[in-house]
């Protein structure tokens, strides 16, 4: 039994790449200045990535519909801000307070049936909601997008930061919050929940032959990872002042899957590594090509599958036999 | 931080955005224009026209102004807002251009006006047709159109043309909305009655139910909004429902009968009366040269409302560019302001109080023209002169 | 209203033809293909362009539609998409997400992005008006060709040899395969099928649906909500589901505009809840 818990603990100790990661995230806030709006972009995008990998790396739960969160948090902070109070600390709160809610709300719908069943539960949701923005357009702006937010200054033990053009107070802001949320993730995912968690995802039936509840254990992970996905959605209105319907779209859930899968999924930084290559790549290939953009990332995409997901992040495993 | 430090950061940010006022003195490298296009998407077609006539203008006038180059940086926005604001950012913070141009749909223009006034940057809208866009920022000119604009004309000529009962017809969006109201307004204040407000949505639309009640209620006419590209697929099915021989008239804003598919949708386009600010048909020397040139520079491809506007765009800038001999700012803006010129489509002007556009709006039916090869073009037959945006007109 | 009825049925039935490839392959191989809706735009275009640049009569493009993609599934099931049977269902989606990626890109830069439009021969056009029944003859069409194409598929299964080859496959590849049926060669056949079914739906609907590069992403949730609810055990289920979302939509937003898009969505998950296989599905065989 100590050799088992020992183990475990050993597998949730602190590696060196993470101490580093953490390092470069921190300077590149430092020496990149005229890029923070770029990587601003990129640390929300991570953010809402490692939010999927946990209901997709950890339990298996195959979405086409996370946007809905990250939408529902964006649109909370950004009325939030505009009806109530622009303190960006309090926004962030009620972001994830109300993606968890939808979280823990629609983590029912995931319960049953198969890899298509969910698949089609999650896009109705992100569709419904899409739907309703663009309806009650009295309260969201509709179409137009919900425009008008003015945050106020980012209040820290420092000083009162206003956020400006440049993005740095934006990116330093998304910086902590990523931070954060990572740590707790990180926290979840090494503890007994999460290794349960990736016995559920395994094996459903067997996990729940030895006693497992699986569908508390689904409910709660689809409530944390909503919760952050909301988050970042709540990052994205906030740095960015307003909120569009956009948020909800197909094509935001159907990226931030292909960011975490180059990023490789189950090990909870593939999010933040997936999100650095996959804007990175959009960006010189944009420029080079803006309108066959997705013509090479489907390329890749098929490429990809057909070699074997696992060989993007191993490199050293392309020459082996497999 | 120390109060000396944060007293330095600031006064390094406010010396940045105070900076781009007076860039222009200080600049003797190239003037940079931002061009923020939706060239991947839904509207990737308006970002190839408006690209497309950009790339004429700066042929047929070069590159020089006050002995400096000038250069256009392209940007896909993919019409995706917080997209269009990051370039935007970027382009203004990073490349310190004079002046940020493009924005395809509402919501890009509307993310990216707060910027503009945060850097006092002109904004130049060369597509993007709802009226309180303007008003998002002192520093946005226009060059486009207003959907009022339109439907204002179209209600008003419905209603002077023995048309009493009307239906509308638009897509379930703002844009709609907005020509939903607009119609209304006018058509009642000419005494006409609207017997009913009907909407489709706006991805995967299938007409069959609206125009069921189109046929239940019979009104004398239908007036249809609908993004460009849906037009083709409205009017096949309005005639398989035999409504163009049932008696009921379809008026639309020219959004429905856009010049860039228009020489595809085949006999069903015949006969549809619409309003409308440029036709590829206008019959005046310099749209003639500019439709000429541009199909010889692009393959025979038409030019539409988006590329007269993207084409005025630059005619804006770098008339004022000339004028200010090459600074930015808020000099810039004013040089914009009061331009009145000869477009392909007309007369224009450039209102100094609201910075949008004044144009005529051109009643025309869709018709073959044998001399412009038997193709389908909207023909005008009735103008209503100097139309203000009706949206601001209060 | 009986005209909105019948064009939900002549919708339903669009839809059913366009799904049922994506049923079969999903019941049959187990692969969730999200590209399905590319097939349909490419059979969509051969008739656009067969009609448009090359004169060809409409009836004599829908043979010519369904071949054509029919070929192109032949040709990519053996080369690609066989490899990926086993794969865990996460990188099926990747996979066909990077074929729709490539296909609306590809069409895009090739043909251009505008609607494609074609016109209907005389005959097609326009509407009978029975009594109080409006019936647009290009819709009745719809339905007659789609209706015979189901009792044909029906007859086949139940009456062929390769019918019964498919289903003993469809309930179990491993026995079949002990069995001693080529399971390869059916899988190839019907995923040509099912892909050439697509491409005449796609040349079919061209009229009614539109078509332009992003047709795959628009239709697609159409296709997948036929296949969840309908099931992928019997053929009768998607063609009951395509007949209900038809119905549902058209009568959806005639009396009840406001609610609209949200009627669909709202249907389709509250039947997901409380038939999770699906509202036809056989009992047991579960996936």
């Amino acid at each position: 039994m100590k050799a088992v818990a020992q183990a475990l603990r050993a597998h949730a100790r602190w590696r060196w790449w993470e101490f580093a990661l953490l390092a470069v995230l921190l300077l590149s806030w430092l020496l990149l200045p005229g890029q923070s709006l770029l990587l601003n972009e990129i640390a929300i995008l991570a953010l809402f990535a490692v939010s999927l990998d946990l209901i997709l790396g950890y339990a298996g739960i195959v979405s086409l519909g996370h946007a809905a969160f990250f939408g529902i948090g964006s649109y909370a902070a950004a009325l939030f801000a505009k009806l109530v109070m622009p303190d960006p600390w309090v926004g962030m709160v009620v972001a994830i307070a109300v993606a968890a809610v939808l979280g823990a709300l629609c983590s029912v719908l995931i319960l049953r049936g198969s890899d298509l069943t969910r698949l089609m539960v999650t896009l109705g949701v992100a569709s419904i909601l899409y739907e309703l923005a663009n309806k009650l357009d009295w309260l969201t702006g509709g179409a137009d997008g919900l425009q008008g937010v003015v945050m106020g200054p980012l209040r820290t033990p420092f000083g009162a930061f206003e956020f400006d053009l440049g993005g740095r107070t934006a990116y330093a802001y998304t910086l902590l919050v990523l931070i954060i949320c990572v740590l707790v993730a990180r926290r979840l995912v090494h503890s007994p929940f999460g290794t349960s968690l990736q016995a559920l995802r395994d094996n459903r039936l067997r996990a729940a032959s030895i006693g497992l509840s699986v569908n508390a254990r689904l409910v709660v992970v689809y409530t944390v990872a909503a919760a952050i996905a909301g988050a970042a959605g709540g990052l994205l209105a906030q740095t960015t002042g307003f909120a569009s319907l956009d948020v909800f779209d197909f094509h935001r859930s159907a990226e931030v899957m292909l960011v975490l899968v180059i990023g490789g999924t189950g090990y909870l930084y593939g999010g933040i590594f997936g999100a650095i290559v996959f804007k990175l790549l959009h960006d010189l290939i944009s420029a080079w090509t803006p309108q066959y953009w997705n013509f090479w990332l489907g390329l890749f995409l098929v490429i990809l599958v057909l070699v074997g997901r696992e060989k993007l992040t191993r490199p050293w495993t392309w020459w082996k036999k497999s | 931080m120390t109060n000396s430090k944060r007293f330095l950061l600031k006064a390094a940010l406010g010396s940045v955005i105070a900076g781009h006022a007076v860039l222009g003195l200080a600049q003797t490298g190239p003037i940079k224009i931002g061009l923020i296009l939706p060239m991947t998407g839904q509207s990737a077609s308006t970002g190839r026209q408006i690209d497309a006539a950009v790339k004429l203008w700066m042929a047929q006038n070069g590159n020089k102004i006050a002995g400096r180059t000038v250069e256009v940086i392209l940007k896909d926005d993919g019409a995706v807002p917080d997209a269009t604001k990051r370039i935007a950012q970027e382009l203004i913070v990073n490349d310190k251009v004079a002046v940020i141009a493009g924005f395809g749909i509402t919501p890009t223009a509307l993310a990216t006006a707060p910027l503009a006034t945060q850097s006092k940057t002109p904004l130049v809208v060369m597509a993007a047709a709802t009226s309180s866009i303007t008003e998002a920022s002192p520093y946005i000119v226009r060059t486009s159109f207003t959907l009022p604009q339109a439907t204002v004309a179209i209600a008003d000529w419905a209603a002077k043309n023995k048309i009493k009962k009307a239906v509308t017809l638009v897509a379930d969006y703002g844009p709609g909305f907005d020509a939903e109201k607009f119609f209304d307004s006018q058509f009642r204040l000419d005494g006409g009655q609207i017997l009913d407000k009907l909407r489709t949505p706006l991805k995967a639309p299938d007409f069959a139910p609206v125009l069921q009640r189109v046929i239940d209620t019979k009104p004398d006419a239908l007036f249809v909004f609908l993004p460009s590209g849906q037009g083709a697929a409205f009017m096949k099915q309005f005639a398989e429902r035999g409504l163009d021989k049932s008696g009921v008239k379809l008026i639309a804003t020219g959004d429905v009968t856009d010049d860039d598919q228009l020489a595809d949708m085949g006999d069903v386009a015949l006969g549809v009366v619409n309003s409308h600010h440029y036709s590829a048909a206008h019959p005046s020397a310099t749209n003639k040269k500019f439709v000429e040139a541009f199909q010889a520079a692009n393959k025979g491809m038409r030019p539409n409302f988006m590329a007269v506007g993207g084409y005025d765009g630059m005619r804006v800038i770098y008339k004022a560019l000339e004028t200010t001999k090459g600074a930015g700012g808020e000099a810039l803006l004013n040089a914009m302001k009061g331009q009145i010129f000869e477009s392909p489509r007309g007369p224009v002007l450039i209102d100094g109080q609201t910075r949008d556009i004044v144009q005529d709006i051109y009643i025309r039916k869709v018709e073959r023209v044998p001399a412009m090869g038997n193709g389908l073009y909207n023909v005008e037959f009735d103008v209503i002169k100097a139309v203000k945006d009706p949206g601001k007109a209060k | 209203m009986l005209t909105l009825l019948f064009d939900g049925i002549a919708y339903g039935m669009l839809l059913f033809v366009l799904a049922v490839g994506l049923a079969v392959t999903l019941g049959l191989m187990n692969f969730i293909n999200l590209a399905h809706g590319a097939f349909a735009m490419a059979g969509g275009y051969i008739t656009v362009l067969l009609m448009n640049r090359l004169g060809v009569p409409f009836l004599a493009t829908l043979p010519l539609a369904f071949l054509g993609t029919a070929l192109i599934g032949a040709l990519l099931e053996p080369l690609l998409y066989r490899r990926l049977y086993g794969k865990p269902h996460l990188d099926q989606v990747l996979f066909s997400i990077g074929i729709v990626f490539m296909a609306v890109t590809g069409v895009d830069f090739i043909i251009g992005s505008t609607q494609q439009n074609i016109t209907l021969p005389a005959w097609l056009q326009g509407r009978f008006d029975i009594s109080w029944i409006g019936i647009g003859k290009y819709r009745l069409f719809i339905i007659v060709v789609c209706a015979a194409l189901a009792i044909g598929l029906q007859w086949m299964l139940a009456n062929t040899r390769f019918g019964s080859q498919l289903r003993a496959s469809v309930d179990d590849p491993r026995v079949a395969g002990g069995l001693g049926l080529n399971v390869n060669r059916i899988f190839l056949l019907t995923f040509a099928v099912g892909s050439g079914l697509a491409g005449l739906g796609g040349a079919l609907g061209a009229e009614i649906l539109g078509l332009d590069p992003s047709f795959p992403l628009k239709f697609m949730i159409y296709f997948l909500i036929v296949v969840s609810v309908g099931g992928t055990t019997t053929l009768t289920g998607p063609l009951l589901a395509a007949l209900l979302l038809g119905i549902a939509d058209v009568a959806g937003k005639y009396y009840v505009p406001k609610l609209g898009a949200f009627i669909v969505y709202t249907l389709m998950i509250v039947i997901l809840l409380l038939r999770p296989q699906g509202l036809f599905a056989r009992a047991g065989g579960g996936k």
